[in-house]
């Protein structure tokens, strides 16, 4: 558990001093050092307007971090919303709701994010929100399995009897049950929101330049993938080692629940 | 058995409401661009405006929007999936001259990572814990959490431009193209897609073989004195394998929907690629026909998975 979490915690701490330790401006255009190889001045190396890969990678975790936690807030809230109230009504409620995210789960999540891209041309905030909702399917199965399986137990029981809300019972006695499963997906969900947003910004429909997300880099960098390598490095590296630790956090959470351990 | 055709006939009823929902949201998402299906003509400055109109008027976009939803549906219900905006050719024959490409990268895909799958779950389970799963385990996270297109750019580096063994793109050598060029492109995208699909496949297998590993059965054959390696192989492999199998055929509908990323970044001519360039030509109609046909085939590899699974486990329809 430790490393993963020393890890995603360095990433976070570098996003965030960003603009201390960033050697140059992200956006600073130096066309008499373009394409520079790696070296001491440019430690990745600068790009084809001479920016510097260095500086532009922290910016861009900014960006990339940013995406994956908040889209897995919409999409953990979301869930544990429609998931909570089917699993505590029950009935039709519950048999609609699960149709609606059967529905969602058929549809490929990529490709209809990148339709919606194009169509609704998003901000940052914007693409936030999309993500985060083609992202609440997983985390709404788990919390109303939960509040299943915790139905017409004692406490419930004993919360109805002395007069408890519908809502009271939901939010403070079903759903802190449910917390270890929803911590797990919303986990799953930072992860696959930053792999999200990369993809869309690679295929030129996320993150539009000249803000720089690590999906627009290698996007930028497939263009001279056989003159400037380098630019294909650090930004595809920065958004393996986030996802990895990210999901190695996940897979400890998981394990700590007693499955597949 | 009585109980196998009504089940399969309830899941096959379920899917049809499942569809329309799917439906209404591809229509809404593209009816959603500012200047609509035409916003593509919109901003060409060559199209007369009184070009538009008559576009708007011979393509029914001037009628309400559920007439022209159900115009569509029952259309594309019937096969006739309209003509592509970009070249005017019918859609579905679009789409069936890119359909070899993708049934050979993805085929092969599949039966590359059941490969993988096979003996790095079996191991990985029996060796829980020790150094063999621990680093299969790490390969495995790594391979769920590495995104597809820098894998492929990595790949393109490595074996392409420095190496040179092998092509870096497309499926064979214009005028040439005999059976080792087209083998030789095929392997990056392959090995792309398989260690993606291996990655989720073995520790999906490694979790069902400890969960069989753990049940009494186990215990009373090993006591019986059957030797392990055959307790593990016909024993509890045989019932670790049903959960697999249902992973694989629902991972089998990209047969259908095309991988996305892995054909775009290798320049794969699949469905996959068709459906990037149709999004960079704002092609609605081949959109909307790639999205329903890939969300159509999820919904059919579902079915076909839980009648699989009920075939060999008669407990399922039950439930």
């Amino acid at each position: 558990m430790r490393l993963p979490v020393l890890l995603f915690v360095a990433l976070l701490a570098a996003a965030l001093a960003a603009p201390i330790g960033a050697p140059y401006a992200p956006e600073r255009i130096d066309l008499a050092s373009r394409r520079e190889p790696p070296s001491a001045a440019h430690l990745f190396g600068t790009d084809e307007l001479g920016r510097d890969v260095f500086s532009r990678v922290l910016f861009g975790a900014r960006v990339s971090l940013a995406v994956g936690l908040f889209s897995a807030a919409v999409a953990g809230a979301s869930g544990v919303a429609v998931g909570g109230i089917a699993g505590y009504a029950g009935g039709a409620i519950d048999a609609s709701l699960m149709r609606a995210t059967d529905a969602m789960l058929a549809v490929p999540r990529l490709p209809l994010l990148m339709i919606a891209a194009v169509v609704l041309q998003p901000s940052i905030p914007w693409l936030i929100v999309l993500i985060g909702l083609a992202g609440w399917m997983e985390t709404a199965r788990v919390v109303r399995a939960e509040l299943r399986s915790l139905r017409g137990t004692g406490f419930v029981e004993s919360a109805r009897a002395s007069g408890a809300s519908h809502a009271r019972i939901l939010v403070r006695h079903l759903l802190p049950n449910a917390a270890p499963v929803i911590a797990v997906s919303i986990t799953l969900a930072v992860a696959r929101g930053i792999l999200l947003e990369s993809a869309l910004s690679f295929f030129g429909v996320g993150v539009r330049p000249p803000a720089a997300s690590w999906g627009n880099m290698l996007y930028q960098a497939q263009a001279a993938l056989a003159t400037e390598p380098w630019l294909a490095i650090a930004p595809g590296a920065c958004i393996l080692m986030t996802t990895m630790s990210v999901a190695l956090i996940g897979d400890r959470l998981a394990a700590a629940r007693g499955r597949n351990a | 058995m009585t109980t196998l055709p009504r089940f399969l006939a309830r899941r096959c009823a379920e899917a049809v409401p499942l569809l329309m929902v799917v439906s209404v949201l591809v229509f809404a998402l593209i009816h959603a661009a500012p200047g609509g299906p035409l916003a593509i003509y919109l901003a060409n400055p060559q199209v007369r405006p009184a070009d538009i109109e008559r576009l708007r008027r011979a393509l029914g976009l001037d009628r309400p929007l559920w007439q022209q939803y159900w115009t569509w549906l029952w259309a594309f219900a019937q096969g006739d999936w309209g003509y592509s905006f970009s070249d005017g050719r019918p859609v579905v024959s679009r789409i069936a001259e890119r359909l070899p490409a993708t049934l050979e990268l993805v085929g092969v895909s599949l039966a590359g990572a059941l490969l993988v799958t096979m003996p790095v779950g079996i191991i990985t389970a029996v060796r829980r814990g020790r150094w063999v799963d621990r680093v299969a385990t790490l390969a495995s996270i790594a391979g769920l959490s590495i995104p597809a297109f820098w894998f492929g750019l990595l790949l393109q580096i490595v074996f392409a431009i420095g190496l040179g063994w092998l092509p870096s793109s497309g499926r064979a050598t214009p005028g040439s193209g005999d059976a080792v060029d087209r083998l030789q492109h095929l392997v990056l995208p392959t090995v792309v897609l398989a260690i993606v699909l291996a990655s989720g496949w073995s520790r999906y297998l490694r979790g069902s073989m400890l969960d069989t590993l753990a049940q009494p059965f186990i215990l009373s054959t090993l006591a019986r004195g059957l030797p392990p390696r055959r307790v593990i192989l016909r024993h509890a492999l045989r019932n670790a394998l049903g959960p697999l199998m249902a992973l694989v055929t629902v991972d089998a509908a990209l047969l259908v929907s095309g991988a996305v990323v892995t054909e775009s970044v290798f320049a794969w001519p699949g469905l996959g690629s068709l459906f990037t360039e149709a999004l960079a030509r704002r092609d609605y109609t081949v959109l909307m026909a790639l999205l329903m046909l890939s969300a159509s085939a999820v919904v059919v590899f579902n079915i076909v998975a839980d009648f699989a699974h009920a075939l060999v486990d008669p407990r399922i329809p039950a439930s």
